[in-house]
């Protein structure tokens, strides 16, 4: 079929934008089911220990009060623990709300008290008075770093490293050595919109959950599993999700317990989380990595060394690829990588935006700069000359990778001819001028995903798959990848989202929905358009033009009619008549997008990635040690580009967090009680719009027929790959002086 | 034991309606809106006053409603996002936070919204940078900082165009 429409491609505004800027689009804690309960969760103050006693009257005593739950009093869950585990496939003891009396972390929820309103709800939360056995913990990144290990199981998209070469001697040899030890805070997800359920307890008494997550299907398993709930009884919806970088990959404790009451109380019931509380779960693990370079005075790199650490809880081993990254991205002929995992008596540590690569890419490329340095070499150059085509460390081909065009197409947008080499020339008045560059990657992936298309008699396209819009722009990509492949406006398309009854789709994440979820919206619709073109063909009592049509292969569908392309007469028909014709009410089918043959032959054969080039000035107080990031330049390589505007603003959205990942987001620990204490934003900070300048984000032409079946790698996590370290680079630049540690904060 | 039950007399006029009622006197402005007025556009984010989101107009000025106790503002004119414009005719910064794609999840976005007309009636946007400064107490963890500014930048464009019409 030739495709006429344009759709994709095109800087479509968002379709869910009306919703948006209304206030009418609903949240996970915005539905108001009649009699619903507020619950409100209490949390353990000790990281370690036993609940002795739970006393209730002063709680019980606040008028509105109707239950207090606890593991004393919580109704019956899955017997086994493996019911717990959720679809992150995080290896250990997955964590089980109020499951006993025994505390794990700081901040564990140790009761949920329900009443009428919120307000009573919180002010019986606040009377609740629970005694605890105290026991020993560690909450010490530096005495954990005794205790690493490699976990026997490893989490199922672990890629070890692999080693090539003779790492140790080429760097024994290597004329020129850089060294460093490099140490990033632990940060947290932070979404603007908090943790958060409503279940609506239907007449039937199924639960509709409102639940903020990523992926509605993987928590409609995991309390149908964990609660012991038969499959049809949950339902699960997220339409709208105020953001989540990962905290709503794994079902959080609120949605259990809120299910939990909701089987125990028989009643509708909300628990959100408060802000301080969204520091008692998931957050981007603390790291440290030790880098050594070795090269030739010409700047060839001759032997990388990484050894990285990430931490974990005491029951689950959360595990990220945070050491392979420049080893696959860089040609050397000798390299070698190790990892390992440290317990602490906290919550599990999980993904956050660009899980592993946020970390791994952001410190490497520090490193990769000082070497450039250490070998008298301008940065970019460095990295030109040490360029690899391949996957250096599986040796494999990739799918395309146009970094280098994003290199010096980034390059040239930012005027990075212009830069003297020697660090601390450019001033103006008393701030010292950067500029730093660092390269990007991360991976490309596709997940079998299915989705459905259903043509209604009012001549509409409906969509739909259990994908989730984070903000991601899914909706709007989903309608455009629909409206070019059945050829048919934009506003005669609906595209429903984030409900677990939909067609099957990954939890979203990983910057692999657009490809999946793409790719299955696109099969269906095409299989749509033959099942209508045959089921028109089948009706005797068609026009002549279309019977005609429809045997030669004439017929198309263009914006939103069937046309005829074949004799001198113009022939149309409206997709509502053609549906009449057919004499039912509507048309459907379900389709699931795989990657085929030739791709799973292409998956096993060439690896995939994204990358990009970062290039960032910096001003730097020379009194007061205070960084201001005044420009960024994201040259950005990442195959199809479905929607210009939306794909700029994910990556936008990501230099951010690498801004703040640079300079501001560190989350401190209180070894003593095993607490992150700075829990809200005047003390957590987040880049506020004083701290980001105008950002300019490219996008390379990277046509790639392999890595999914529309050509799209996906650009939701790219943008925080490179940037921080852009901006690490950029500061040493204007200074002179090498910083190790994330967040790089005055006074260091 | 406790006060909190003890309602007190409570008149707002939210988006034009006139709202009375007797509220326990711990109850705010922004959960008055949520959850007992079902206005859930304005959104809560931190409940400390830290981020924005719960912005409102009262009384024609931005304010963080999580900060304010309801029955503490008697005869105050409260505008919501849910008071914005009306069917069919969005007002134009609503508009142009779609067209400069000014959000992603949306959960900031009333706030950003609020914030932005309020920050108009205030001036204080000479610059880029200064409309920057004036619109940090609005955090939006997606990063849709820029196509904010160029919202509001769009809005103050359209706005002089239009003086600049009248004049002629």
């Amino acid at each position: 079929m030739t495709v006429i429409s344009t759709t994709i491609g095109q800087s479509v505004s968002r379709i869910d934008g009306f919703a948006k800027v209304t206030g009418q689009a609903r949240y996970a804690a915005e539905p108001h089911p009649s009699g619903m309960l507020y619950g409100v969760i209490v949390n353990s103050p000790i990281a370690r220990g036993r609940i002795e006693t739970i006393r209730e009257e002063a709680a019980r005593a606040v008028p509105g009060v109707v239950e207090i739950m606890t593991h004393l009093n919580r109704p019956h869950t899955a017997l086994f623990e493996k019911s717990y585990v959720d679809g992150l496939g995080v290896p250990g003891s997955p964590y089980r709300p109020l499951h006993d009396g025994e505390i794990r972390f700081n901040g564990q929820p140790v009761a949920v008290v329900f009443a009428e309103t919120f307000e009573a709800a919180r002010e019986a939360a606040m009377l609740m008075e629970v005694d605890y056995e105290r026991w020993p913990h560690n909450a010490d990144f530096e005495v954990a770093l005794h205790q690493k290990y490699m976990p026997e199981k490893p989490r199922s998209n672990y890629v070890p490293p692999k080693s090539r070469g003779k790492a140790a001697e080429a760097y024994a040899l290597s004329p020129i050595k850089v060294e460093g030890h490099y140490h990033l805070a632990p940060e947290h997800h932070n979404p603007m919109e908090m943790h958060a359920t409503t279940v609506i307890v239907e007449d039937d008494g199924k639960f509709t959950v409102w639940d903020k997550t990523q992926g509605p299907q993987a928590v409609q398993a995991y309390l149908t599993s964990a609660l012991s709930l038969s499959k049809d009884q949950v339902r699960v919806r997220n339409p709208y999700v105020g953001g989540a970088f990962g905290s709503g990959l794994r079902a959080q404790h609120n949605v259990f317990l809120a299910a939990l009451a909701a089987k125990m109380l028989k009643r509708s019931v909300r628990v959100s989380l408060t802000r301080q509380q969204m520091f008692t779960h998931v957050f981007r693990p603390e790291a440290i990595m030790d880098i050594a370079l070795g090269a030739t005075p010409d700047g060839t790199l001759q032997s990388m060394i990484v050894e990285g650490v990430t931490d974990t809880s005491r029951f689950e081993h959360n595990m990220e690829n945070l050491v392979v990254w420049g080893l696959i991205n860089y040609k050397c002929p000798n390299a070698t990588a190790d990892y390992k995992v440290v317990p602490r008596d906290t919550y599990t540590s999980s993904d956050m935006r660009a899980p592993g690569a946020a970390t791994g890419v952001n410190l490497f490329e520090m490193a990769i700069d000082e070497m450039a340095y250490a070998c008298s070499m301008d940065p970019l150059t460095f990295r030109l000359h040490n360029y690899s085509d391949i996957d250096a460390m599986h040796d494999m081909p990739l799918t395309s990778k146009a970094l280098r065009e994003a290199m010096l197409q980034g390059a040239e947008r930012f005027g990075w001819q212009n830069r003297p080499m020697t660090p601390g020339k450019m001033r103006d008045g008393k701030e010292l001028i950067g500029w730093g560059m660092a390269t990007g990657i991360w991976d490309a992936m596709f997940s079998p995903t299915s989705a459905r298309a259903r043509l209604t008699a009012d001549g509409r396209l409906h969509i739909a798959t259990a994908a989730s819009d984070i903000g991601t722009g899914t909706y709007t990509i989903l309608a455009q990848t629909a409206s070019e492949a059945f050829n048919i406006p934009l506003d005669q398309i609906d595209i429903e989202l984030g409900d677990s009854t939909l067609p099957q789709c990954p939890t979203e994440g990983g910057s692999w929905t657009a490809a999946s979820a793409g790719a299955a919206v696109w099969l269906a619709c095409q299989s749509l358009r033959e099942k209508l073109f045959k089921t028109l063909g089948k009706n005797s009592n068609i026009s002549a033009w279309l019977t005609e049509g429809l045997r030669h292969n004439t017929v198309v569908l263009q914006d939103g009619f069937l046309k005829n392309t074949d004799g001198d007469e113009a022939f149309e028909m409206s997709l509502r008549d053609a549906l009449s014709l057919t004499g039912q009410t509507e048309l459907e089918v379900e389709e699931t997008a795989k990657p085929g043959l030739r791709g799973t032959i292409s998956q096993m054969r060439k690896a995939r990635f994204t990358h990009s080039a970062v290039f960032c000035e910096v001003r730097v107080d020379e009194e007061l040690g205070i960084v201001r990031v005044t420009r960024l330049v994201n040259a950005v390589a990442a195959g199809r580009i479905m929607n210009p505007k939306t794909a700029a603003s994910q990556v936008r959205g990501a230099m951010v967090m690498a801004t703040g990942m640079a300079l501001h987001e560190e989350s401190l620990m209180d070894e003593r009680v095993g607490r992150f204490m700075n829990h809200n934003f005047s003390e957590y900070h987040i880049p506020a719009h004083a701290d980001i300048p105008d950002m300019d984000v490219l996008f390379v032409n990277e046509e790639d027929t392999e890595v999914s079946p529309l050509g799209i790698k996906g650009v939701g996590e790219i943008g925080m790959c490179g940037t921080a370290a852009a901006i690490a680079n950029a500061i040493f630049h204007a200074t002179g002086r090498r910083h190790y540690n994330l967040p790089i904060v005055p006074g260091d | 034991m406790t006060d909190l039950s003890v309602a007190r007399p409570c008149r707002l006029e939210i988006n034009g309606k006139s709202y009375v009622a007797d509220l326990p006197p711990c109850v705010t402005l922004l959960d008055l809106l949520r959850e007992r007025l079902d206005l859930t556009g304005t959104k809560k984010g931190c409940d400390h006053g830290q981020c924005g989101a719960c912005t409102v107009l009262v009384d024609g000025k931005r304010v963080k409603s999580c900060l304010i106790f309801a029955v503490s503002i008697p005869d105050a004119k409260v505008i919501t996002i849910e008071g914005l414009g009306s069917e069919g005719h969005l007002h134009p910064m609503q508009q142009a936070f779609i067209d400069r794609d000014a959000f992603q999840c949306g959960y900031c976005t009333p706030g950003q919204i609020m914030s932005a007309i309020a920050l108009l009636e205030e001036g204080h946007t000479q610059s880029r940078e200064e409309i920057r400064e004036f619109m940090s107490g609005n955090l939006c963890r997606c990063g849709a900082y820029n196509g904010i500014i160029d919202a509001i930048e769009q809005v103050i464009a359209q706005q002089q165009k239009n003086r600049t019409g009248e004049a002629a």
